[in-house]
C-alpha cells in the first residue's frame, strides 16, 4: 500500500517500543519505591523525620513491637517491652536488645513495617537503628533505641499500631571488620 | 540457491519447498513456519500435559504415593510454564503465521527470515528450561509466577538457566509479534482497510501490541532476578533494602497483559468460525473490535488484583477491584455478539462450530468466577485455593485451547487438502468437553472449601472431589493424543476439499485452493 509508512520505519518504531518498555520495567524500581513512601503504602517508613509536634494529649494509642529472624539468622533479636502506649505527637523510646551468639563477627540489617498500612505515613522515627547496619562481634550484645512520633494527624480509628523489624544477615555481602581483641 | 530450484523445472516462480529436512531448518515460508509453529506447541503440550499427569496421579488420594513434595513443585511449575509459553503462545502464533498473509492477501510475512529466526529459539529455549529437570537440585519449583525470594535466595541453582529460556522464549515472542504488526500493517492487499479485516487478524494485531508492551518488561523482571542471585544487587531482597512486593508488581503487570495474550487470538477464531457454521455475518463486527482494544487497554491497569493479601491500602483493593470488573463490560459485549450472530441463524455443528459454541459457554464460566475472584473482599478467602485453579482452568482449556482446537479444524481442509473425519472429530470434541469438565468443575467446591493450589497432599474430606478430577484428566489427556492421531490421518488423506470447503465461510483464505499452494498472493488480490 502507497500510503503505509515504510518497512523499516515501523520496524524501527517498534523496536523503539521494545527498549523503552525494558527501561520501563527497570523504571518499576524507583517509581515503586517513590509512591510506597509517597503514600506510606505497603508498611514503609519514610527516613529520619526532623520535625516537632505538639503532644496531643486527648488520646492514645497502643504501640506494640514485633521482632522476626529471618532463616538462617541466628541472632537474639527482641524489643525490651511487647508494647506502650503513645500520646500522638510526643516522644517515645523502645530499646530492642541483639545478641549475636555465634562465634564469627557478623553484620545485620533491620528493616521496619507498619501495620495497618495506612497508618505507615504518620509514623516518624526520629532515631532508629535501622538507619544503620549493625556489626556484632562474637558474643556481643547491644541495646539499640528507636525514637518516633505518632503523628498528631493519624486517623481517628487507629487506635492500635504495630511496629515490627526483620532483622537480615548481611554478612556475606558486608563482611564485619573483626576486631582485635588482643590489643 | 539450489534449495529453491524445483524438480518439475518450470521457468515460472511457482516453486515448491526444498527437499529433506534442510527445507524445515532454513525455510522463510510463511505456511513452513506456521506448521513449524503448530506442531511445537503439540508437542509441547503434550509434554505439559505429561506433567498434569504427574500432578493428576498424585493427587488422585490423599497422601504420598508416587512422586516426593520436592519433584511434585517442580511439576507444578514446569506445566504452567510449558503450557504457556511453549503451548498456546506458539500455536497462536503458528496460526498467525499460516493464517494472516491469506486472509489479508499478503504473499508472505512482511519480515521472513526474522520469522525463521523466532521459530527456531523456541526448541533452544525449551530445551535449556526442561533440561533443568535432569540437573542436581531439580527444576524451577517454585511456580508458573516465579515468586521472589523462592526464585531467587531459595531457589535451586538450575534457576539461572530458566533465567535464560525465559528471556529466549521473549526474544522469539517479541520477533513474531513485530512480524504480525509488520504485516498487517503494511502487507495488507488493496482495497483491504482495517475495518474490513477478518476479526481474527485485528484481535492478533492487538495481541501483537500487548506482546511488544510487556514481554519487554518480563526480560527485565528475570533479568533483575539474575543480578539478585548472581551480581550482588537487591531488588527483590529485603535485606539490601529491595523489596519481594516489588517482584509481584513487575510480574503482574506483564502478567496480566499475558492472560489476554492467550485469549484475545481464540476471540478472534471464533469470531470467524460461528459467523461461518451459523451462516451469518457477524453481529456487531466494530464493537468486536474496540471491546478488544478495550480489554487489551483494561488490562494494563489491573495487575494488582493479583495481589490483594499482600498488604495494599484500601483505596487501592478498591481501584484495582473495580477496574477489574470493568473488563466484564467489553467481554460481555463479545459474548452478546457472539450469541447474537447464532440467534436465528441457519447453524450446523461440525466439530469447528461444537468447539466454538463450547468456547463461549464454558470461557463465561470462567469469566464468572473470574468476577468472583475479583471481589477484593472476597479474593481474601479463594486466594490460592483451587477455586483460582478451577478459573484460571475454564479460561485457559475451554477458551484458549478449544478456540486452537476449533481452529485447527476449520482450517486443516486448508491447510493438508483434505478434510478431516466429522465423526472422530465429533468424538474429539465430546470426550474433551466431558473430560476437560469432569476435571475442572470440582475445583471449584474443593478451592471454596479451602483445599490450597500447589501442594501434593490434602484432607481427606477432599478425597471424592480430587479422584473425579483426576479421571477427568487422565481421560482428556488421553483424548489429546486422539486429536493426533486425527491430524495425521487428515494429512495422510481423505476426502479431497473444495477451495471452500465451509459454505458460510467468508475470507481470502477461502478464494485459494486447498491445500494452499506453497506460494499464494503473489499478485495482490482485489477487495471490494
Amino acid at each position: 500500500m502507497a500510503d503505509s509508512i515504510s518497512l523499516k520505519k515501523l520496524v524501527t518504531c517498534l523496536l523503539l517500543v521494545v527498549v523503552a518498555m525494558f527501561v520501563f520495567g527497570f523504571a518499576l524500581v524507583p517509581i515503586y519505591d517513590v509512591m510506597c513512601k509517597a503514600f506510606g503504602i505497603n508498611g514503609k517508613t519514610g527516613g529520619q523525620y526532623q520535625g516537632e509536634q505538639v503532644v496531643d494529649t486527648s488520646r492514645q494509642v497502643r504501640v506494640q513491637f514485633l521482632s522476626t529472624n529471618t532463616a538462617d539468622m541466628p541472632w537474639d533479636f527482641y524489643p525490651k517491652h511487647d508494647e506502650l502506649t503513645a500520646n500522638p505527637g510526643a516522644v517515645n523510646e523502645m530499646v530492642f536488645i541483639a545478641r549475636n551468639p555465634t562465634d564469627k563477627p557478623m553484620s545485620a540489617q533491620a528493616v521496619p513495617s507498619i501495620a495497618p498500612s495506612n497508618a505507615a505515613a504518620f509514623f516518624h522515627k526520629t532515631e532508629c537503628f535501622c538507619f544503620t547496619q549493625q556489626v556484632l562481634q562474637p558474643g556481643e550484645q547491644i541495646e539499640m533505641p528507636v525514637r518516633f512520633i505518632v503523628d498528631r494527624d493519624m486517623p481517628k480509628e487507629v487506635k492500635h499500631l504495630t511496629l515490627s523489624y526483620t532483622l537480615f544477615d548481611i554478612t556475606a555481602r558486608h563482611p564485619p571488620v573483626a576486631v582485635n581483641t588482643g590489643g | 540457491m539450489s534449495a529453491v530450484i524445483d524438480d518439475h523445472g518450470h521457468a515460472d516462480h511457482a516453486h515448491g519447498p526444498a527437499k529433506g529436512l534442510m527445507r524445515w531448518v532454513l525455510t522463510t515460508n510463511h505456511k513452513d513456519i506456521g506448521t513449524l509453529y503448530l506442531w511445537f506447541a503439540f508437542c509441547m503440550f503434550l509434554l505439559g500435559g505429561s506433567f498434569a499427569m504427574v500432578i493428576r496421579a498424585e493427587l488422585f488420594q490423599p497422601g504420598l504415593q508416587i512422586v516426593q513434595p520436592e519433584f511434585f513443585n517442580q511439576m507444578t511449575t514446569m506445566h504452567g510454564l510449558v503450557m504457556v509459553f511453549g503451548a498456546v503462545m506458539p500455536a497462536f502464533v503458528g496460526l498467525a503465521n499460516w493464517m494472516i498473509p491469506l486472509m489479508v492477501g499478503a504473499p508472505d510475512m512482511a519480515l521472513p527470515r526474522m520469522n525463521n529466526f523466532s521459530f527456531w529459539l523456541l526448541p533452544a529455549a525449551f530445551l535449556l528450561l526442561v533440561s533443568t529437570l535432569f540437573s542436581p537440585g531439580g527444576g524451577p519449583n517454585f511456580g508458573w509466577t516465579f515468586y521472589a525470594p523462592l526464585s531467587t535466595t531459595y531457589a535451586p541453582e538450575s534457576v539461572t538457566f530458566f533465567i535464560f529460556a525465559i528471556h529466549l522464549m521473549g526474544i522469539s515472542s517479541i520477533m513474531g509479534a513485530i512480524n504480525v504488526v509488520a504485516t498487517i500493517l503494511n502487507l495488507r492487499a488493496p482495497g483491504m482497510t482495517l475495518m474490513k479485516m477478518p476479526l481474527f487478524v485485528w484481535t492478533w494485531l492487538i495481541t501483537a501490541f500487548l506482546l511488544i508492551a510487556v514481554m519487554p518488561v518480563l526480560a527485565g523482571c528475570v533479568t533483575m532476578m539474575l543480578m539478585d542471585i548472581h551480581f550482588g544487587t537487591s531488588f527483590f531482597s529485603a535485606a539490601g533494602g529491595g523489596d519481594p512486593v516489588l517482584f509481584q508488581h513487575v510480574f503482574w503487570f506483564f502478567g496480566h497483559p499475558e492472560v489476554y495474550i492467550m485469549i484475545l487470538p481464540a476471540f478472534g477464531a471464533v469470531s470467524q468460525i460461528i459467523p461461518a457454521f451459523a451462516r451469518k455475518p457477524l453481529f456487531g463486527y466494530t464493537s468486536m473490535v474496540y471491546a478488544t482494544a478495550s480489554i487489551a487497554f483494561l488490562s494494563f491497569i489491573v495487575w494488582a488484583h493479583h495481589m490483594f493479601v499482600v498488604g495494599i491500602p484500601l483505596v487501592g483493593e478498591l481501584f484495582f477491584m473495580y477496574a477489574t470488573m470493568l473488563i466484564a463490560v467489553p467481554t460481555g459485549v463479545k459474548v452478546f455478539n457472539w450469541a447474537s450472530t447464532m440467534w436465528q441463524g441457519s447453524m450446523t455443528f461440525e466439530t469447528p462450530m461444537l468447539f466454538a459454541v463450547a468456547f463461549v459457554i464454558l470461557f463465561s464460566i470462567g469469566g464468572f468466577s473470574g468476577l468472583m475472584l475479583a471481589i477484593a473482599p472476597a479474593d481474601f478467602q479463594y486466594q490460592d485455593t483451587y477455586f483460582v485453579v478451577a478459573h484460571f482452568h475454564y479460561v485457559l482449556v475451554p477458551g484458549a485451547i478449544f478456540g486452537i482446537f476449533a481452529s485447527a479444524y476449520y482450517w486443516l481442509p486448508k491447510w493438508t487438502g483434505h478434510m478431516y473425519d466429522e465423526t472422530l472429530g465429533k468424538l474429539h470434541f465430546w470426550l474433551s468437553f466431558v473430560g476437560m469438565n469432569l476435571t475442572f468443575f470440582p475445583m471449584h467446591f474443593v478451592g471454596l472449601a479451602g483445599m490450597p493450589r500447589r501442594i501434593p497432599d490434602y484432607n481427606l474430606q477432599f478425597a471424592d472431589f480430587n479422584m473425579v478430577s483426576s479421571i477427568g484428566a487422565f481421560m482428556f489427556g488421553a483424548t489429546q493424543i486422539f486429536f493426533l492421531f486425527i491430524v495425521i490421518k487428515t494429512i495422510r488423506g481423505g476426502e479431497p476439499a473444495p477451495a471452500k470447503p465451509w459454505d458460510g465461510a467468508e475470507g481470502l483464505e477461502w478464494s485459494v485452493p486447498s491445500p494452499a499452494p506453497y506460494h499464494t498472493f503473489t499478485t495482490p488480490p482485489e477487495v471490494k
